[in-house]
């Protein structure tokens, strides 16, 4: 067996909001080992980047722990925790905004090297830069260009050697091809898949998109509502998803594929609901078609119904 | 044979400032059956929009120029009608949800007011008031908001009911055709597929035709009838949507975007993109417009612009054919 590098345990963050509190995650458990890839998905306002950004304490979290290399990193002080967050990086969605766009590439890539002051000397700073460039694939010529001058998968080239920069063991990719074309967004999930291979990177993956997650991830968690409803390996996940959202889930993807036309999808009714004070019960029992009264009772956890493979509908069987 | 509703003849259409001219849409030719849903596909810039726009007559006036072409709705050449003609058409017969629906709604007005606004305008058999609240409520309904929400103002919905009210406003005149510019392309799968449900639906319905851009060739699969894949401002491949999925013989740029996507069915462990990048639209290479990151380019690639290689439906514009 393979070491747990990340683990989360009934980690929540909850917003204080006008309405009351918004549970954007609301106890979630999820474990990565070493070298693998945990894929989130689940839709818009689910909680995916929250979870993400809490594990990292970008933001703090209302409750809950997060494991890192075995240790609460939650009970950290602010200097250690800095130090820590050396090891752990984040990949945005949006290579356009997050960039600072008065900073050449060459900059923007130095400067998470020179903020955690890295290297005594300049140059040095200068030739793990144009390592970095080299591993990402983007031309030497390109240093000194800016942002706006690059289309958005150099963009996010840029966006993953700053993640690079400080030789982390985890990287949380939020959505990191999400806006990109298909042939762009091709290009860079093998530059991350390659990656990850040549440094035994761990990830936590983060999109919408079922067709990237699969192709990318070991094992994946799908989220509704800030609960974490099934987890399992992604093989599994697509062949035997157990809850009702899964499902739902699994038949709305449009499979590029007119054999599969005439099979029309089962849609799902209604809408996510919100998750302001959201009622005890399953989250996504309003929308659910095999709903019975047990739903609406009480909050159900996690159970393994096989070997890896778990859920939180109550409905699952081993 | 159905007769066809649009007819595209050698569209060109350029946008030009005292700097540059950015060649959009270069020379493409196609047609629309009526009761049929024509996809167009390809990646950004491909000229997509420019097209949709260059139906409705909606482009920048200052900069885009239509420089050659025509394109004849029912036989009328809409090109060379007067606006006053575009004005009856537009909204009322050909109609367009636009690429991104968050901002096509109006935030001061109230949902029963934008709706009730394009039925007011094209209100050719002079319904009063009454009448045309009542189809404002019929409008809503069949795209499945509760008329008791007609009060409520953009923001209190959620992007997928922004979405809904957005194709009401579309189909609220029951167009001959609806142009749909990435109409899901916001909104969540379970989300989407009610949408694209709902869309169909509205289609059989009202017997309308519609032209559906995407860049999602899962969208493409489901709903369309004939398939229009762009680059550079060019049709490459047109074709049933049968051509463009199962036919053996393809456009390399099709291969190559078809082997970007990730299977849902076969392990792969890796992906196939497209080397390189769509060319530079103000200074667009001779002959073949893939020709640079095509891997399959020759000589003649270079020099001459491929002619359309025709089985039957299915038109390639490739040397190798
Ligand atoms: N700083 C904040 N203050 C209040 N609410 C917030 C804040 N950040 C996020 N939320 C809310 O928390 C919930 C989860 O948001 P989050 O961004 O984690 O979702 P997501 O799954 O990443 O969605 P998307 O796919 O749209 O990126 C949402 O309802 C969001 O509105
Ligand atoms: N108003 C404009 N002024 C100048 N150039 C424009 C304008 N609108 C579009 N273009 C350019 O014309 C080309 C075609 O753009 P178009 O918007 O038609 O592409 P598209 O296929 O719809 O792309 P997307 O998938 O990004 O929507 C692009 O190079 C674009 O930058
Ligand atoms: S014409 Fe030549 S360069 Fe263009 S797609 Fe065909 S083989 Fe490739
Ligand atoms: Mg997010
Ligand atoms: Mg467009």
């Amino acid at each position: 067996m393979s070491d747990t590098l990340v683990e989360t345990k009934d980690l929540k963050k909850y917003f204080k909001v006008p309405a009351g509190f918004l549970h954007a995650v609301d106890g979630v458990d999820v474990k990565i080992d070493a070298g693998r890839t945990l894929g989130v998905v689940g839709e818009s306002g689910c909680g995916k980047s929250t979870l993400g950004r809490t594990i990292l304490r970008l933001t703090e979290p209302t409750g809950g722990a997060v494991f890192f290399e075995g240790a609460n990193i939650l009970e950290y002080d602010k200097k250690k925790m800095s130090v820590e967050r050396c090891k752990m990086q984040i990949i945005f969605q949006d290579p356009y905004s997050s960039l600072n766009p008065r900073m050449s590439v060459q900059e923007l890539i130095a400067e998470p090297l020179i903020v955690n002051k890295v290297y005594d000397k300049k140059t040095k700073v200068y030739n793990e830069v144009s390592k970095l460039m080299d591993i990402v694939g983007l031309a030497e010529r390109l240093a000194g260009a800016y942002p706006h001058e690059l289309d958005g998968g150099r963009r996010q080239r840029i966006g993953v050697a700053r993640a690079l920069a400080l030789k982390p063991k985890f990287i949380v990719c939020d959505e990191p091809v999400s806006a990109l074309d298909v042939s762009i967004q091709a290009q860079i999930l093998n530059l991350l898949m390659d990656l990850q291979a040549e440094m035994g990177l761990t990830y936590m993956f983060i999109t919408h998109d079922l067709s990237v997650v699969k192709h990318i991830s070991n094992e994946i968690a799908v989220m509704y509502l800030g609960k974490c409803v099934e987890r399992a390996s992604s093989q599994e996940l697509f062949t035997a998803p157990a809850h009702p959202y899964t499902q739902a889930l699994l038949s709305a993807i449009p499979v590029p594929d007119i054999a599969m036309r005439k099979k029309k999808a089962e849609v799902l009714g209604g809408e996510v609901a919100s998750p302001v004070n959201p009622p005890p019960g399953c989250r996504f029992a309003v929308r659910c078609p095999r709903v019975r009264s047990e739903c609406i009772a009480s909050d159900a956890p996690l159970k393994e119904i096989s070997p890896g493979h778990f859920t939180n509908c109550i409905l699952a069987k081993y | 044979m159905s007769e066809n509703l649009l007819e595209i003849k050698n569209l060109t259409v350029a946008y030009e400032t005292d700097l540059e001219t950015i060649r959009a849409v270069n020379n493409i030719s196609f047609s629309l059956e009526r009761g049929s849903t024509l996809g167009i596909v390809g990646e950004t810039g491909a000229g997509k929009t420019t097209t949709a726009l260059s139906i409705l007559r909606l482009l920048p006036e200052r900069t885009a120029k239509i420089k050659s072409g025509s394109i004849l709705f029912k036989g009328e050449n809409l090109l060379s009608c007067p606006e006053s003609r575009m004005l009856k058409i537009r909204g009322a017969r050909i109609s367009m949800i636009f690429q991104d629906p968050m901002t096509a709604l109006n935030p001061i007005l109230t949902i029963e007011d934008q709706i009730g606004e394009t039925l007011r305008f094209h209100n050719a058999e002079n319904r009063p008031n009454a009448k045309i609240a009542a189809k404002v409520e019929e409008t809503l309904e069949m795209v499945g908001i509760p008329a008791s929400r007609k009060k409520d103002y953009p923001h209190q919905l959620s992007g997928g009911m922004k979405q809904r009210v957005v194709i009401a406003i579309a189909l609220a005149c029951e167009p001959e055709l609806l142009i749909a510019d990435e109409p899901t392309t916001a909104l969540d799968v379970t989300i989407q597929a009610q949408v694209l449900a709902m869309i169909e639906e509205l289609k059989t319905r009202l017997d309308t035709s519609m032209i559906m851009i995407t860049h999602d060739l899962g969208v493409v699969a489901q709903t369309c009838d004939d398939v229009c894949v762009m680059y550079a401002g060019e049709v490459i491949e047109i074709g049933s949507a049968e051509d463009i999925f199962t036919a053996p013989a393809h456009h390399p740029y099709t291969v190559g975007l078809f082997g970007s996507l990730p299977n849902l069915k076969a392990e792969t462990a890796r992906l196939n993109p497209i080397a390189g990048l769509m060319p530079d639209p103000t200074d667009l290479p001779k002959g073949c417009k893939f020709s640079p990151r095509c891997p399959r380019r020759m000589d003649v690639c270079e020099e001459k612009e491929p002619a359309a290689f025709v089985n039957g439906t299915h038109s390639i514009y490739c040397h190798l054919f």
